[in-house]
């Protein structure tokens, strides 16, 4: 009979192995779907993964997408997973990240079409800003009546999502436009545009930030005292408050500051890769940071993994689709089997499987 | 062997742990047998065994000589073993009546059941009027409402669970009449306990459990409390040297009429506490759990708020934040060890950095300097003997006692000049006890303002300079050590909650 035991101590070997063996798990389960609907599972798998990374023809194009996608995937992870550490739950990235976007393309085009050094850098506050306060109407619902975070900033994202929809059709709508809904366009309008710093990379400003957001995490939890009462809140309420902590200004922090990243995020995005503000600007990058969150364990270079292995999926499964006409629902269902693979086997760190004889009483 | 009942060769085991390893145990008819042991020895398993509430891996146990494995405490009292427990398992808003029915496998008619109520209450000394509403008595009351509801099946084995822990000496003293009485009409007791005290006057043979196994069966009149103790731990240790008498001395912190409103539905209301202990001095709060001693603690830490004057080296604290407290040098301990004093998840070298921040200087500008958290976690844990692989473990991988002193010892080492406790000893093994004791004594001797809220009578009679009582959320005069007596600390304790006071002195706990 199988039992499960809880361990004394967290294992240290689980912790490590098993995003690899859950990556292994899904090669095995995933091939296995692709060779039943008659895909060569070798080739598709080969496709998702290999191509996109080291075929000298494809790997010109993916690379830079890779970065592209994984960059506000990581931005929006590092804010939300230092939120998660506190046990304080905020869902509503997509909508920090359309308000960033709005607030920041708004300062933006208010300048069209001065051309100056500041704007750039306004609109990069602005976007900070924007974020921000999307997530502090959650954080001062619940600090002040008690307001569940998750359904607040949640909900809020389809408050944000409808404001987008009426700021693209209406006061922000590209005036030159001829009535097409969507703002002007930020790459062709210098001062506000996030270009590529170096041609054919991938890199813009939003990557760079990325990488500084995963550091600067790194050494904010690792040597910090406010990493620290992160944890500790997230660990033992009581004896965070017992430490000296207010619980109340820590969750209008946490929800502040995942907030802002989200809305730079967005902020980035709309001068780089999208160009303008439209209805459909948004594409999920708030929620599968959540997803990109947990993946790297909330860790901050787990999550630097997570959001280029994330990203890797979604332009090797775009590569599978067209070149060996591989349907998208299985590429979500093999997106899907990854997630299931890590989270199930996560149980493994803090439980340990008994086979047992089970005797008669 | 025919005796009234056997246990052999009882073991169980949990994850990680054998629980019970090939235990024996045996009682006669009409004795009242003790079962000791430290928390985490295995006597509450053995219990649950007995009581059917656990099935044994192996082992056998006999009944009046018959073969006894009960699969539910519902066979077990049929086979007529009844348990009362440490933890009540009464309905508030239903009588004293309705409960015990309830409780019964097949009750018999209303006005039958509270006659039969009264008979027994008269018969072995547990007054109690059956149309009374539960949430109206005091614990001490509740408890026989416990004993009635098993005295009804006739049981033939009596499991008691710690149950003088909630009384004051008193009714403890009245208890253990009702024990007598009980064993002299040939029912067998299974007391247990880890108040050595008692044990010795009330029993004439123990069982001495440790970390699974019988360690000694011996009579305990036989043995002094400190033999027995060293059993139970299975090393010796010293026992806490007495306190120093306190000269009286300036008032380092002070409360005048500090009150505060009950935080939740179920906590206490605080009303004009007031209390002052100088350098030197150790002010004991005894009072039964539940009687405002978290609320206390947390008032005097800062993780409550309340009105009136709390005043420490003259400066007001009510307004200041835990922090800004600990700065001035008050320090606390709280009472729940996991999840309060320590988080468990984390190591003890981030336990350490949890109060000892703003004392012991352990970061600049807010970046923590883990080297000099780690050096002074492992100070604590050399100073003050806790037994751990290392300042990596997690808090939850130490026991009890060694928690413990880990956390206690966190806010001595830094040198407070005030320290507040909740609950110092609770759950922790005798040895362990004794360091901590020890550990405050040394603190107040080296000039520290000591204040220890403790449910255990006999540590603040051993260690207090001086002692006051705080019984639902009011907080009596402190007197000294010297000039007060058990017997009036107990009435103290249980007098404000109305409760039947014996007329005899303490003859159960001297």
């Amino acid at each position: 009979m199988l039992q499960l035991e809880p361990r004394l101590e967290n294992s240290r070997i689980w912790i490590v192995a098993t995003p690899v063996v859950a990556v292994l798990c899904t090669l095995i389960a995933g091939g296995a779907m692709f060779a039943f609907i008659g895909i060569d599972p070798i080739r598709a798998i080969q496709t998702i993964f290999w191509a996109p990374l080291f075929d000298p023809a494809l790997s010109g194009y993916a690379m830079p997408q890779i970065l592209v996608k994984a960059a506000p995937l990581i931005l929006i992870a590092i804010g939300l997973s230092i939120g998660f550490r506190a046990n304080i739950w905020n869902i509503g990235a997509e909508g920090q990240y359309i308000m960033g976007a709005i607030c920041a393309g708004a300062i933006g085009l208010a300048f069209y079409p001065l051309n100056t050094w500041y704007i750039f850098p306004l609109m990069i506050f602005a976007g900070l800003i924007g974020g921000a306060a999307w997530g502090l109407i959650p954080a001062l619902l619940k600090t002040k009546f008690g307001a569940n975070e998750i359904l607040v900033s949640l909900m809020l994202v389809y408050v944000a999502e409808h404001f987008l929809a009426s700021v693209s059709l209406g006061i922000l709508r590209n005036p030159d436009g001829a009535g097409f809904p969507g703002s002007r366009n930020f790459q062709q309008y210098e001062s506000a545009s996030n270009p590529e710093l170096i041609a054919g990379t991938g890199i813009h400003l939003g990557v760079i930030f990325a990488l500084l957001a995963v550091i600067i995490a790194y050494a904010l939890i690792r040597f910090h005292k406010f990493g620290y009462y992160v944890n500790l809140t997230g660990k033992s309420l009581r004896a965070a408050r017992f430490s000296g902590i207010n619980p109340a200004r820590l969750t209008i922090i946490c929800l502040c500051l995942s907030g802002a990243l989200a809305g730079l995020a967005g902020m980035f995005e709309l001068t780089g890769p999208a160009g303008q503000l439209s209805i459909d600007f948004n594409v999920s990058y708030g929620f599968t940071a959540i997803i990109v969150a947990f993946l790297g364990r909330l860790h901050p270079i787990g999550i630097a993994a997570a959001g280029l292995l994330m990203a890797l999926t979604y332009i090797g499964g775009e590569l599978a689709q067209f070149m060996l006409n591989l349907p998208s629902a299985a590429i979500q269902a093999f997106q899907g089997m990854l997630l299931f693979f890590l989270l199930a086997l996560e149980f493994l760190t803090t439980y340990r499987v008994r086979f047992k004889l089970k005797r008669d009483a | 062997m025919a005796r009234f009942f056997d246990a052999e060769e009882i073991s169980k085991t949990y994850p990680g742990v054998k629980a019970n390893d090939r235990v024996k145990l045996s009682i006669d008819s009409g004795e009242i047998h003790a079962l000791l042991g430290e928390n985490g020895s295995g006597k509450s398993t053995l219990v649950k065994i007995i009581y059917g509430l656990l099935p044994p891996d192996e082992g056998k146990m006999l009944l009046n000589g018959q073969f006894y494995s009960p699969q539910s405490p519902r066979q077990a009292r049929a086979n007529g073993v009844a348990m009362v427990f440490q933890h009540f398992s009464l309905f508030e808003a239903m009588t004293v009546a309705e409960n015990i029915e309830v409780g019964m496998d097949d009750p018999p008619s209303r006005s039958k059941l509270e006659a039969n109520i009264d008979q027994i209450g008269k018969q072995y000394r547990l007054p109690i009027f059956p149309k009374r509403i539960v949430g109206d008595l005091s614990v001490g009351e509740r408890q026989r409402v416990e004993i009635i509801r098993c005295l009804m099946q006739n049981p033939k084995l009596l499991i008691m669970d710690e149950p003088t822990s909630v009384l004051t000496p008193q009714e403890a003293d009245q208890l253990f009449a009702t024990l007598r009485e009980l064993s002299s009409e040939g029912t067998a007791i299974l007391y247990i306990s880890h108040k050595l005290e008692e044990i010795r006057t009330l029993c004439k043979r123990a069982t001495i459990l440790r970390t699974g196994r019988v360690v000694n069966v011996c009579n305990p009149q036989s043995r002094s409390a400190q033999e027995l103790a060293e059993l139970m731990v299975g090393s010796s240790f010293a026992m806490a040297s007495k306190r120093t008498p306190s000269e009286v001395s300036e008032p380092l912190l002070q409360a005048v009429n500090l009150s505060c409103k009950a935080a939740t539905e179920f906590g206490v209301s605080l009303s004009g506490v007031s209390f002052s202990v100088g350098k030197g001095e150790i002010l004991g709060i005894a009072g039964i759990a539940g009687n405002g001693q978290k609320e206390l603690a947390a008032v005097i830490s800062g993780e409550a708020t309340a009105v009136g004057s709390l005043r420490f080296r003259g400066i007001d604290l009510l307004g200041k934040s835990i922090t800004e407290r600990r700065s001035l040098g008050l320090l606390t301990a709280p009472e729940e060890r996991l999840g309060h004093s320590a988080a468990s998840e984390m190591s003890l070298t981030e336990n350490a950095f949890l109060t000892a921040d703003q004392r012991m200087v352990l970061s600049k500008k807010g970046v923590i300097d883990w080297k000099k958290t780690k050096e002074f976690a492992l100070s604590i844990i050399s100073q003050f003997d806790v037994r751990v692989t290392g300042v990596d473990s997690h808090a939850r991988a130490l026991s009890g006692g060694n928690l413990q002193k880990f956390v206690i010892g966190r806010e001595i080492a830094q040198i407070p000049e005030s320290l507040v406790v909740n609950q110092p000893t609770w759950g922790v093994d005798a040895a362990a006890a004794a360091i901590i004791r020890q550990a405050l004594v040394d603190l107040a001797s080296k000039g520290g303002a000591v204040v220890i809220i403790s449910q255990d009578l006999d540590e603040l009679l051993e260690i207090s300079s001086s002692i006051a009582v705080l019984s639902c959320g009011k907080l009596s005069q402190p007197k000294n050590t010297n000039d007060i007596t058990r017997n009036e600390i107990g009435l103290l304790m249980g007098g404000v909650h109305g409760s039947t006071i014996g007329s005899e002195t303490s003859g159960a706990a001297a």
